[in-house]
Protein backbone atom coordinates (compact mmCIF):
# COMPACT_ATOMS: atom_id res chain seq x y z
CA UNK A 1 0.00 0.00 0.00
CA UNK A 2 1.27 3.44 -0.90
CA UNK A 3 2.29 5.82 1.84
CA UNK A 4 -0.49 8.18 0.77
CA UNK A 5 -3.24 5.62 1.33
CA UNK A 6 -1.66 4.34 4.54
CA UNK A 7 -1.69 7.91 5.81
CA UNK A 8 -5.34 8.43 4.82
CA UNK A 9 -6.41 5.16 6.44
CA UNK A 10 -4.55 6.03 9.65
CA UNK A 11 -6.19 9.44 9.83
CA UNK A 12 -9.58 7.92 9.03
CA UNK A 13 -9.19 5.29 11.77
CA UNK A 14 -8.09 7.90 14.32
CA UNK A 15 -10.96 10.22 13.36
CA UNK A 16 -13.51 7.41 13.73
CA UNK A 17 -12.26 6.57 17.24
CA UNK A 18 -12.15 10.27 18.09
CA UNK A 19 -15.70 10.76 16.78
CA UNK A 20 -16.96 7.89 18.95
CA UNK A 21 -15.28 9.56 21.92
CA UNK A 22 -17.39 12.67 21.33
CA UNK A 23 -20.48 10.67 20.32
CA UNK A 24 -20.86 9.02 23.74
CA UNK A 25 -21.44 12.26 25.70
CA UNK A 26 -23.45 13.70 22.79
CA UNK A 27 -25.66 10.59 22.79
CA UNK A 28 -26.64 11.42 26.38
CA UNK A 29 -27.51 14.97 25.29
CA UNK A 30 -24.25 16.63 26.35
CA UNK A 31 -22.37 18.50 23.61
CA UNK A 32 -18.63 18.15 24.05
CA UNK A 33 -16.54 20.82 22.33
CA UNK A 34 -13.43 19.83 24.25
CA UNK A 35 -12.41 16.90 22.07
CA UNK A 36 -8.96 18.26 21.29
CA UNK A 37 -8.23 18.48 25.03
CA UNK A 38 -8.93 14.77 25.59
CA UNK A 39 -7.04 13.83 22.45
CA UNK A 40 -4.06 15.94 23.54
CA UNK A 41 -3.98 14.22 26.93
CA UNK A 42 -3.88 10.81 25.28
CA UNK A 43 -1.31 11.90 22.71
CA UNK A 44 1.03 13.62 25.14
CA UNK A 45 0.65 10.85 27.71
CA UNK A 46 1.72 8.26 25.14
CA UNK A 47 4.44 10.50 23.68
CA UNK A 48 5.92 11.31 27.08
CA UNK A 49 6.02 7.68 28.26
CA UNK A 50 7.51 6.55 24.96
CA UNK A 51 10.12 9.31 24.78
CA UNK A 52 11.19 9.41 28.43
CA UNK A 53 10.82 5.79 29.57
CA UNK A 54 10.80 3.89 26.27
CA UNK A 55 7.76 1.93 27.44
CA UNK A 56 6.13 -0.44 24.94
CA UNK A 57 3.38 1.03 22.75
CA UNK A 58 0.40 -0.82 24.30
CA UNK A 59 1.41 0.58 27.70
CA UNK A 60 1.92 4.15 26.50
CA UNK A 61 -1.37 4.23 24.61
CA UNK A 62 -3.15 2.41 27.45
CA UNK A 63 -1.95 4.87 30.06
CA UNK A 64 -2.76 7.86 27.85
CA UNK A 65 -6.26 6.46 27.36
CA UNK A 66 -6.69 5.85 31.09
CA UNK A 67 -5.56 9.36 32.01
CA UNK A 68 -7.92 10.89 29.44
CA UNK A 69 -10.77 8.71 30.75
CA UNK A 70 -10.13 9.67 34.37
CA UNK A 71 -9.94 13.33 33.32
CA UNK A 72 -13.29 12.92 31.58
CA UNK A 73 -14.75 11.36 34.72
CA UNK A 74 -13.44 14.10 37.00
CA UNK A 75 -14.39 17.11 34.89
CA UNK A 76 -17.84 15.68 34.19
CA UNK A 77 -18.97 16.60 37.71
CA UNK A 78 -18.36 20.36 37.45
CA UNK A 79 -19.18 20.37 33.70
CA UNK A 80 -22.59 18.77 34.10
CA UNK A 81 -23.67 21.54 36.47
CA UNK A 82 -23.88 23.69 33.35
CA UNK A 83 -26.41 23.28 30.56
CA UNK A 84 -26.80 23.95 26.88
CA UNK A 85 -24.49 26.55 25.42
CA UNK A 86 -22.71 26.99 28.76
CA UNK A 87 -21.74 23.31 28.76
CA UNK A 88 -20.37 23.74 25.24
CA UNK A 89 -18.33 26.76 26.38
CA UNK A 90 -17.12 24.93 29.49
CA UNK A 91 -15.89 21.92 27.50
CA UNK A 92 -14.26 24.32 25.04
CA UNK A 93 -12.54 26.08 27.94
CA UNK A 94 -11.33 22.70 29.23
CA UNK A 95 -9.54 22.03 25.94
CA UNK A 96 -7.95 25.49 26.05
CA UNK A 97 -6.74 24.87 29.61
CA UNK A 98 -5.16 21.56 28.57
CA UNK A 99 -3.46 23.25 25.60
CA UNK A 100 -2.24 26.09 27.81
CA UNK A 101 -0.80 23.73 30.42
CA UNK A 102 1.07 21.67 27.83
CA UNK A 103 2.33 24.78 26.04
CA UNK A 104 3.85 26.06 29.29
CA UNK A 105 5.30 22.76 30.42
CA UNK A 106 8.98 21.95 29.80
CA UNK A 107 8.31 18.26 30.52
CA UNK A 108 5.99 18.08 27.52
CA UNK A 109 8.27 20.10 25.27
CA UNK A 110 6.22 23.30 25.37
CA UNK A 111 5.83 24.87 21.92
CA UNK A 112 8.56 22.59 20.52
CA UNK A 113 6.45 19.46 20.88
CA UNK A 114 7.71 15.95 21.59
CA UNK A 115 9.04 13.41 19.17
CA UNK A 116 7.82 9.87 19.69
CA UNK A 117 10.38 7.12 19.06
CA UNK A 118 8.05 4.11 18.75
CA UNK A 119 6.26 3.86 15.40
CA UNK A 120 3.08 1.87 14.70
CA UNK A 121 1.95 0.77 11.28
CA UNK A 122 -1.35 1.96 9.78
CA UNK A 123 -3.07 -1.36 10.44
CA UNK A 124 -2.79 -0.89 14.23
CA UNK A 125 -4.98 2.19 14.04
CA UNK A 126 -7.39 0.46 11.66
CA UNK A 127 -7.76 -2.57 13.96
CA UNK A 128 -8.24 -0.25 16.96
CA UNK A 129 -10.97 1.62 15.04
CA UNK A 130 -12.72 -1.64 14.20
CA UNK A 131 -12.62 -2.75 17.86
CA UNK A 132 -13.90 0.63 19.07
CA UNK A 133 -16.70 0.58 16.49
CA UNK A 134 -17.82 -2.88 17.62
CA UNK A 135 -17.56 -1.77 21.26
CA UNK A 136 -19.76 1.30 20.73
CA UNK A 137 -22.31 -0.71 18.74
CA UNK A 138 -22.41 -3.21 21.59
CA UNK A 139 -22.73 -0.46 24.20
CA UNK A 140 -25.65 1.11 22.33
CA UNK A 141 -27.43 -2.25 22.16
CA UNK A 142 -27.43 -2.69 25.94
CA UNK A 143 -29.77 -1.22 28.54
CA UNK A 144 -26.96 1.23 29.33
CA UNK A 145 -27.18 2.48 25.73
CA UNK A 146 -30.96 2.67 26.07
CA UNK A 147 -30.66 4.86 29.16
CA UNK A 148 -28.13 7.09 27.36
CA UNK A 149 -30.54 7.68 24.50
CA UNK A 150 -33.42 8.18 26.91
CA UNK A 151 -31.43 10.79 28.87
CA UNK A 152 -30.81 12.55 25.56
CA UNK A 153 -34.55 12.78 24.87
CA UNK A 154 -35.98 13.69 28.29
CA UNK A 155 -33.89 13.90 31.46
CA UNK A 156 -36.80 14.39 33.85
CA UNK A 157 -38.78 11.38 32.68
CA UNK A 158 -35.65 9.22 32.40
CA UNK A 159 -34.95 10.04 36.05
CA UNK A 160 -38.52 9.16 37.04
CA UNK A 161 -38.14 5.81 35.26
CA UNK A 162 -35.43 4.98 37.78
CA UNK A 163 -32.33 5.88 35.78
CA UNK A 164 -29.39 7.58 37.45
CA UNK A 165 -29.19 10.24 34.73
CA UNK A 166 -26.14 11.98 36.17
CA UNK A 167 -24.33 8.65 36.44
CA UNK A 168 -25.08 7.80 32.81
CA UNK A 169 -23.87 11.22 31.65
CA UNK A 170 -20.68 10.99 33.72
CA UNK A 171 -20.02 7.53 32.28
CA UNK A 172 -20.54 8.98 28.79
CA UNK A 173 -17.92 11.65 29.42
CA UNK A 174 -15.46 9.19 30.99
CA UNK A 175 -15.69 6.48 28.33
CA UNK A 176 -15.77 9.16 25.62
CA UNK A 177 -12.70 10.84 27.11
CA UNK A 178 -10.87 7.49 27.12
CA UNK A 179 -11.73 6.91 23.45
CA UNK A 180 -10.57 10.41 22.48
CA UNK A 181 -7.38 9.69 24.46
CA UNK A 182 -6.94 6.44 22.53
CA UNK A 183 -7.27 8.42 19.29
CA UNK A 184 -4.56 10.77 20.59
CA UNK A 185 -2.20 7.94 21.57
CA UNK A 186 -2.59 6.33 18.14
CA UNK A 187 -1.95 9.70 16.55
CA UNK A 188 1.27 10.18 18.54
CA UNK A 189 2.67 6.79 17.56
CA UNK A 190 1.47 6.93 13.95
CA UNK A 191 3.02 10.31 13.17
CA UNK A 192 5.94 10.13 15.64
CA UNK A 193 5.57 13.73 16.64
CA UNK A 194 3.13 15.70 18.78
CA UNK A 195 2.84 19.46 19.03
CA UNK A 196 0.05 21.30 20.76
CA UNK A 197 -0.90 23.22 17.60
CA UNK A 198 -2.31 20.02 16.13
CA UNK A 199 -4.83 19.83 19.03
CA UNK A 200 -6.40 23.25 18.45
CA UNK A 201 -9.98 24.47 18.67
CA UNK A 202 -10.63 23.65 15.02
CA UNK A 203 -10.00 19.96 15.79
CA UNK A 204 -12.64 20.03 18.53
CA UNK A 205 -15.08 21.74 16.17
CA UNK A 206 -14.45 19.29 13.34
CA UNK A 207 -14.91 16.19 15.46
CA UNK A 208 -18.16 17.56 16.88
CA UNK A 209 -19.24 18.23 13.29
CA UNK A 210 -18.51 14.61 12.34
CA UNK A 211 -20.84 13.49 15.10
CA UNK A 212 -23.62 16.04 14.67
CA UNK A 213 -23.72 15.80 10.89
CA UNK A 214 -23.22 12.05 10.84
CA UNK A 215 -26.13 11.61 13.26
CA UNK A 216 -26.31 11.26 17.02
CA UNK A 217 -29.12 8.72 17.26
CA UNK A 218 -27.28 5.56 16.26
CA UNK A 219 -23.70 4.31 16.35
CA UNK A 220 -23.71 4.52 12.53
CA UNK A 221 -23.69 8.32 12.69
CA UNK A 222 -20.13 9.02 13.86
CA UNK A 223 -18.83 6.31 11.53
CA UNK A 224 -20.54 7.92 8.55
CA UNK A 225 -19.68 11.48 9.61
CA UNK A 226 -15.99 10.80 10.28
CA UNK A 227 -15.61 8.81 7.07
CA UNK A 228 -17.39 11.39 4.93
CA UNK A 229 -15.53 14.41 6.29
CA UNK A 230 -12.13 12.70 6.28
CA UNK A 231 -12.39 11.38 2.74
CA UNK A 232 -14.21 14.34 1.16
CA UNK A 233 -11.27 16.79 1.26
CA UNK A 234 -9.07 14.07 -0.24
CA UNK A 235 -11.62 13.29 -2.94
CA UNK A 236 -11.91 16.98 -3.75
CA UNK A 237 -8.15 17.08 -4.23
CA UNK A 238 -8.59 15.08 -7.45
CA UNK A 239 -12.17 16.03 -8.33
CA UNK A 240 -11.68 19.80 -8.23
CA UNK A 241 -8.99 20.10 -10.96
CA UNK A 242 -11.08 17.81 -13.16
CA UNK A 243 -14.15 19.93 -12.46
CA UNK A 244 -12.29 23.14 -13.29
CA UNK A 245 -10.97 21.85 -16.59
CA UNK A 246 -14.39 20.58 -17.62
CA UNK A 247 -15.92 23.98 -16.81
CA UNK A 248 -13.21 25.62 -18.91
CA UNK A 249 -13.87 23.13 -21.67
CA UNK A 250 -17.58 23.99 -21.62
CA UNK A 251 -16.74 27.68 -21.67
CA UNK A 252 -14.53 27.03 -24.67
CA UNK A 253 -11.27 28.10 -23.02
CA UNK A 254 -8.34 26.56 -24.83
CA UNK A 255 -5.03 25.41 -23.44
CA UNK A 256 -3.76 23.91 -20.23
CA UNK A 257 -5.70 24.74 -17.06
CA UNK A 258 -3.94 25.51 -13.76
CA UNK A 259 -5.19 23.52 -10.73
CA UNK A 260 -7.64 25.52 -8.61
CA UNK A 261 -6.44 27.06 -5.37
CA UNK A 262 -6.39 24.63 -2.44
CA UNK A 263 -8.74 26.80 -0.37
CA UNK A 264 -11.59 25.92 -2.73
CA UNK A 265 -11.71 22.52 -1.08
CA UNK A 266 -12.66 24.18 2.19
CA UNK A 267 -15.21 26.42 0.53
CA UNK A 268 -16.94 23.33 -0.83
CA UNK A 269 -16.58 21.54 2.51
CA UNK A 270 -18.25 24.50 4.24
CA UNK A 271 -21.05 24.68 1.68
CA UNK A 272 -21.68 20.94 2.02
CA UNK A 273 -21.77 21.24 5.80
CA UNK A 274 -24.48 23.89 5.56
CA UNK A 275 -26.36 21.85 2.94
CA UNK A 276 -26.34 18.82 5.25
CA UNK A 277 -27.62 20.91 8.16
CA UNK A 278 -30.50 22.11 5.99
CA UNK A 279 -31.33 18.78 4.35
CA UNK A 280 -30.59 16.37 7.24
CA UNK A 281 -30.94 18.43 10.43
CA UNK A 282 -30.93 15.29 12.58
CA UNK A 283 -27.77 14.00 10.91
CA UNK A 284 -26.96 11.95 7.86
CA UNK A 285 -27.87 8.62 9.47
CA UNK A 286 -31.03 8.81 11.56
CA UNK A 287 -32.85 6.18 13.53
CA UNK A 288 -35.68 6.05 11.00
CA UNK A 289 -33.24 5.63 8.11
CA UNK A 290 -31.57 2.61 9.77
CA UNK A 291 -35.01 1.26 10.62
CA UNK A 292 -36.22 1.64 7.04
CA UNK A 293 -33.15 -0.04 5.55
CA UNK A 294 -33.28 -3.02 7.92
CA UNK A 295 -37.07 -3.30 7.45
CA UNK A 296 -36.66 -3.45 3.69
CA UNK A 297 -33.94 -6.04 4.06
CA UNK A 298 -36.03 -8.28 6.34
CA UNK A 299 -38.91 -7.99 3.88
CA UNK A 300 -36.78 -9.13 0.97
CA UNK A 301 -35.50 -11.97 3.14
CA UNK A 302 -39.06 -13.13 3.64
CA UNK A 303 -39.73 -12.75 -0.05
CA UNK A 304 -36.73 -14.90 -0.87
CA UNK A 305 -37.95 -17.61 1.49
CA UNK A 306 -41.46 -17.67 0.09
CA UNK B 1 -59.10 -0.64 53.53
CA UNK B 2 -55.74 0.61 54.76
CA UNK B 3 -54.02 3.64 53.29
CA UNK B 4 -51.38 2.68 50.75
CA UNK B 5 -50.35 6.30 50.45
CA UNK B 6 -51.20 9.29 52.54
CA UNK B 7 -50.58 12.99 52.16
CA UNK B 8 -50.58 14.96 55.40
CA UNK B 9 -50.79 18.77 55.39
CA UNK B 10 -48.86 19.00 52.14
CA UNK B 11 -48.13 22.49 50.80
CA UNK B 12 -46.12 23.67 47.83
CA UNK B 13 -45.04 27.25 47.17
CA UNK B 14 -43.27 28.58 44.13
CA UNK B 15 -41.78 31.78 45.48
CA UNK B 16 -44.76 33.69 46.87
CA UNK B 17 -47.30 31.61 44.96
CA UNK B 18 -49.01 28.85 46.93
CA UNK B 19 -49.99 26.12 44.51
CA UNK B 20 -50.91 23.46 47.06
CA UNK B 21 -52.21 24.60 50.40
CA UNK B 22 -52.39 22.19 53.33
CA UNK B 23 -53.80 19.23 51.45
CA UNK B 24 -54.31 15.90 53.21
CA UNK B 25 -55.86 12.73 51.85
CA UNK B 26 -55.41 8.98 51.98
CA UNK B 27 -55.20 6.64 49.03
CA UNK B 28 -56.63 3.31 50.18
CA UNK B 29 -54.98 0.18 48.80
CA UNK B 30 -56.88 -1.05 45.78
CA UNK B 31 -58.72 2.24 45.29
CA UNK B 32 -59.61 3.70 41.93
CA UNK B 33 -59.28 7.31 42.90
CA UNK B 34 -60.03 10.39 40.84
CA UNK B 35 -58.19 13.62 41.46
CA UNK B 36 -60.29 16.33 39.91
CA UNK B 37 -60.64 20.07 39.89
CA UNK B 38 -60.64 23.05 37.52
CA UNK B 39 -57.56 23.97 35.49
CA UNK B 40 -54.78 25.22 37.73
CA UNK B 41 -56.22 23.55 40.83
CA UNK B 42 -52.93 21.77 41.50
CA UNK B 43 -53.71 18.21 40.34
CA UNK B 44 -50.55 17.75 38.30
CA UNK B 45 -48.55 19.43 41.05
CA UNK B 46 -49.77 16.71 43.45
CA UNK B 47 -48.49 14.10 40.97
CA UNK B 48 -45.18 15.93 40.72
CA UNK B 49 -44.89 16.02 44.51
CA UNK B 50 -45.63 12.31 44.83
CA UNK B 51 -43.26 11.29 42.04
CA UNK B 52 -40.54 13.62 43.32
CA UNK B 53 -40.30 16.14 40.49
CA UNK B 54 -40.98 18.76 43.19
CA UNK B 55 -40.25 18.69 46.90
CA UNK B 56 -43.12 19.68 49.17
CA UNK B 57 -42.64 23.01 51.00
CA UNK B 58 -44.38 21.52 54.03
CA UNK B 59 -46.13 18.33 55.05
CA UNK B 60 -45.50 14.65 54.61
CA UNK B 61 -46.09 12.12 51.88
CA UNK B 62 -46.08 8.52 53.08
CA UNK B 63 -45.99 5.38 50.98
CA UNK B 64 -46.86 2.25 52.99
CA UNK B 65 -46.15 4.25 56.14
CA UNK B 66 -42.76 5.44 54.98
CA UNK B 67 -42.07 9.16 54.54
CA UNK B 68 -40.76 9.56 50.98
CA UNK B 69 -39.96 13.27 50.65
CA UNK B 70 -36.24 12.63 51.19
CA UNK B 71 -36.09 9.74 48.71
CA UNK B 72 -34.61 10.78 45.33
CA UNK B 73 -37.18 10.91 42.54
CA UNK B 74 -35.44 8.16 40.56
CA UNK B 75 -35.88 5.68 43.43
CA UNK B 76 -39.60 6.23 43.86
CA UNK B 77 -40.66 4.06 40.93
CA UNK B 78 -38.88 1.23 42.77
CA UNK B 79 -41.17 1.86 45.75
CA UNK B 80 -44.10 1.14 43.47
CA UNK B 81 -45.05 4.65 42.33
CA UNK B 82 -45.36 4.99 38.56
CA UNK B 83 -47.05 7.66 36.49
CA UNK B 84 -47.97 8.93 33.07
CA UNK B 85 -47.85 12.54 31.94
CA UNK B 86 -50.41 15.09 30.85
CA UNK B 87 -48.55 15.88 27.63
CA UNK B 88 -47.21 12.57 26.42
CA UNK B 89 -43.60 12.31 27.53
CA UNK B 90 -42.43 9.27 25.61
CA UNK B 91 -38.88 9.37 24.28
CA UNK B 92 -39.47 10.48 20.67
CA UNK B 93 -36.33 8.87 19.25
CA UNK B 94 -36.87 5.49 20.89
CA UNK B 95 -39.05 2.74 19.49
CA UNK B 96 -42.26 1.61 21.18
CA UNK B 97 -40.48 -1.42 22.59
CA UNK B 98 -37.53 0.62 23.85
CA UNK B 99 -39.84 3.06 25.59
CA UNK B 100 -41.55 0.18 27.35
CA UNK B 101 -38.21 -1.40 28.25
CA UNK B 102 -37.18 1.91 29.81
CA UNK B 103 -40.08 1.44 32.20
CA UNK B 104 -38.43 -1.77 33.46
CA UNK B 105 -35.40 0.17 34.64
CA UNK B 106 -36.30 0.09 38.34
CA UNK B 107 -36.32 -3.71 38.16
CA UNK B 108 -33.31 -4.01 35.84
CA UNK B 109 -30.71 -1.67 37.31
CA UNK B 110 -28.02 -4.26 38.15
CA UNK B 111 -24.69 -4.03 36.33
CA UNK B 112 -25.30 -7.31 34.48
CA UNK B 113 -28.70 -6.08 33.32
CA UNK B 114 -27.24 -2.73 32.27
CA UNK B 115 -24.44 -4.30 30.24
CA UNK B 116 -26.20 -7.20 28.52
CA UNK B 117 -27.59 -6.62 25.04
CA UNK B 118 -31.36 -6.14 25.04
CA UNK B 119 -31.98 -8.13 21.89
CA UNK B 120 -33.17 -11.63 22.87
CA UNK B 121 -33.15 -10.69 26.58
CA UNK B 122 -35.93 -11.68 28.98
CA UNK B 123 -36.67 -7.96 29.37
CA UNK B 124 -37.37 -7.61 25.69
CA UNK B 125 -39.61 -10.67 25.72
CA UNK B 126 -41.51 -9.34 28.73
CA UNK B 127 -42.04 -5.96 27.05
CA UNK B 128 -43.18 -7.65 23.84
CA UNK B 129 -45.60 -9.86 25.76
CA UNK B 130 -47.10 -6.91 27.61
CA UNK B 131 -47.54 -4.93 24.39
CA UNK B 132 -49.13 -8.02 22.92
CA UNK B 133 -51.59 -8.32 25.81
CA UNK B 134 -52.50 -4.66 25.50
CA UNK B 135 -53.15 -5.00 21.79
CA UNK B 136 -50.21 -2.78 20.86
CA UNK B 137 -48.09 -5.43 19.18
CA UNK B 138 -48.43 -3.94 15.68
CA UNK B 139 -45.61 -1.44 15.95
CA UNK B 140 -42.99 -2.57 18.47
CA UNK B 141 -40.06 -1.41 16.32
CA UNK B 142 -41.63 1.86 15.20
CA UNK B 143 -40.09 5.11 16.43
CA UNK B 144 -42.63 6.70 18.78
CA UNK B 145 -42.65 10.17 17.20
CA UNK B 146 -44.36 8.80 14.08
CA UNK B 147 -47.32 7.13 15.86
CA UNK B 148 -50.84 8.52 16.33
CA UNK B 149 -51.76 10.30 19.54
CA UNK B 150 -54.14 7.71 21.00
CA UNK B 151 -51.59 4.92 20.63
CA UNK B 152 -48.80 6.96 22.20
CA UNK B 153 -51.12 7.70 25.11
CA UNK B 154 -51.65 3.97 25.68
CA UNK B 155 -47.95 3.18 25.32
CA UNK B 156 -47.25 5.64 28.09
CA UNK B 157 -49.59 3.72 30.39
CA UNK B 158 -47.88 0.45 29.41
CA UNK B 159 -44.48 1.99 30.14
CA UNK B 160 -45.66 2.86 33.65
CA UNK B 161 -47.32 -0.53 34.08
CA UNK B 162 -44.23 -2.53 33.16
CA UNK B 163 -42.55 -1.17 36.30
CA UNK B 164 -45.08 -3.33 38.21
CA UNK B 165 -46.23 -0.42 40.37
CA UNK B 166 -48.47 -0.53 43.42
CA UNK B 167 -49.82 2.91 42.57
CA UNK B 168 -50.34 4.05 39.02
CA UNK B 169 -50.90 7.79 38.57
CA UNK B 170 -52.47 8.73 35.24
CA UNK B 171 -52.57 12.37 34.19
CA UNK B 172 -55.57 12.91 31.88
CA UNK B 173 -55.45 9.51 30.19
CA UNK B 174 -58.60 10.21 28.15
CA UNK B 175 -57.64 13.69 26.90
CA UNK B 176 -57.90 13.78 23.13
CA UNK B 177 -59.55 10.39 22.81
CA UNK B 178 -62.93 9.85 21.12
CA UNK B 179 -65.84 8.01 22.78
CA UNK B 180 -64.88 4.53 21.55
CA UNK B 181 -61.27 5.03 22.56
CA UNK B 182 -62.38 6.30 25.97
CA UNK B 183 -64.56 3.24 26.46
CA UNK B 184 -61.61 1.02 25.51
CA UNK B 185 -59.42 2.93 27.92
CA UNK B 186 -61.92 2.41 30.71
CA UNK B 187 -61.91 -1.37 30.18
CA UNK B 188 -58.13 -1.28 29.96
CA UNK B 189 -57.84 0.61 33.27
CA UNK B 190 -60.44 -1.62 34.97
CA UNK B 191 -58.33 -4.61 33.98
CA UNK B 192 -55.26 -2.97 35.49
CA UNK B 193 -57.17 -2.16 38.69
CA UNK B 194 -58.49 -5.71 38.85
CA UNK B 195 -54.90 -6.98 38.86
CA UNK B 196 -54.44 -5.19 42.18
CA UNK B 197 -52.91 -1.88 41.11
CA UNK B 198 -54.18 1.20 42.90
CA UNK B 199 -55.12 3.97 40.49
CA UNK B 200 -55.03 7.74 40.91
CA UNK B 201 -56.48 9.40 37.85
CA UNK B 202 -56.52 13.09 36.99
CA UNK B 203 -59.33 13.44 34.50
CA UNK B 204 -61.74 16.02 33.11
CA UNK B 205 -64.06 13.50 31.48
CA UNK B 206 -66.68 13.21 34.23
CA UNK B 207 -68.47 10.23 32.73
CA UNK B 208 -65.17 8.30 32.72
CA UNK B 209 -64.53 9.40 36.31
CA UNK B 210 -68.01 8.25 37.36
CA UNK B 211 -67.74 4.87 35.68
CA UNK B 212 -64.11 4.16 36.57
CA UNK B 213 -63.45 5.67 39.98
CA UNK B 214 -64.92 4.73 43.34
CA UNK B 215 -63.38 7.61 45.20
CA UNK B 216 -62.73 11.26 44.38
CA UNK B 217 -60.64 14.07 45.79
CA UNK B 218 -61.51 17.51 44.45
CA UNK B 219 -59.04 20.38 44.49
CA UNK B 220 -59.68 24.04 43.88
CA UNK B 221 -56.96 26.70 43.95
CA UNK B 222 -54.64 24.25 45.68
CA UNK B 223 -57.06 23.36 48.47
CA UNK B 224 -59.01 20.18 49.01
CA UNK B 225 -62.74 20.83 48.84
CA UNK B 226 -64.10 17.29 48.63
CA UNK B 227 -62.93 13.81 49.62
CA UNK B 228 -65.43 10.99 49.31
CA UNK B 229 -67.31 8.61 47.03
CA UNK B 230 -67.45 9.55 43.37
CA UNK B 231 -71.21 8.98 43.28
CA UNK B 232 -71.86 12.01 45.45
CA UNK B 233 -69.24 14.38 44.14
CA UNK B 234 -71.55 16.17 41.74
CA UNK B 235 -74.10 16.89 44.44
CA UNK B 236 -71.58 18.44 46.81
CA UNK B 237 -72.32 22.16 47.17
CA UNK B 238 -68.61 23.17 47.36
CA UNK B 239 -67.79 21.23 44.22
CA UNK B 240 -70.81 22.64 42.40
CA UNK B 241 -69.81 26.14 43.32
CA UNK B 242 -66.09 25.87 42.62
CA UNK B 243 -65.74 23.38 39.83
CA UNK B 244 -68.96 22.96 37.98
CA UNK B 245 -70.42 26.39 38.63
CA UNK B 246 -73.97 25.45 37.63
CA UNK B 247 -75.69 22.22 36.66
CA UNK B 248 -75.73 23.43 33.08
CA UNK B 249 -71.94 24.02 33.06
CA UNK B 250 -71.47 20.58 34.57
CA UNK B 251 -73.37 18.98 31.73
CA UNK B 252 -71.30 20.92 29.25
CA UNK B 253 -68.07 19.74 30.85
CA UNK B 254 -69.27 16.17 30.42
CA UNK B 255 -70.32 16.68 26.85
CA UNK B 256 -67.13 18.42 25.79
CA UNK B 257 -64.97 15.76 27.34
Amino acid sequence: MSGYWAGILTILAINIIFAYGIFLPVATGQLNLGGAGFQAIGAYGAAFLSASFALPVPVTIGVGMLVAGITGYLIAFPLLRTRGVYLVLATFAFAEVVAGLILNSDTFGGAMGLSVPAFIDWHVAVIAAAVVTVFVFYLMSTRFGLTMRAAHDDEVVTDLMGVNVRGVQVAGFAIGGALAGLAGGLYAHSFNFVEIQSFNALVSIYVLLYVLLGGTQTAWGPLAGATFFTLLPEALRTVLPALKSSIYWFAGVEGPVAAPDDSWRFVILGALTIAMMVLRPEGLITRTLVERISFRRSNTDKGALA
Amino acid sequence: MTALMSLTNVSKNFGGLTVINDVSFDVPAGARMALIGPNGAGKTTIFNLISGVYEPSAGEIRMEGREISAIPSRNRIGLGIARSFQNIRLMPHLSVLENVMLGQQARAGSLTDMLSPLRRSKWRREAEDLLDQMGLDTFPGEVVATLPYGIRKKIEVVRALVAKPKILMLDEPAAGLNNTETANLKDFLMKIAASGVTLIVVEHDMSLVRSLCDHAVVLNFGEKIYDGPTAEVQNDPHVLEAYLGTRHAGKEATDVA
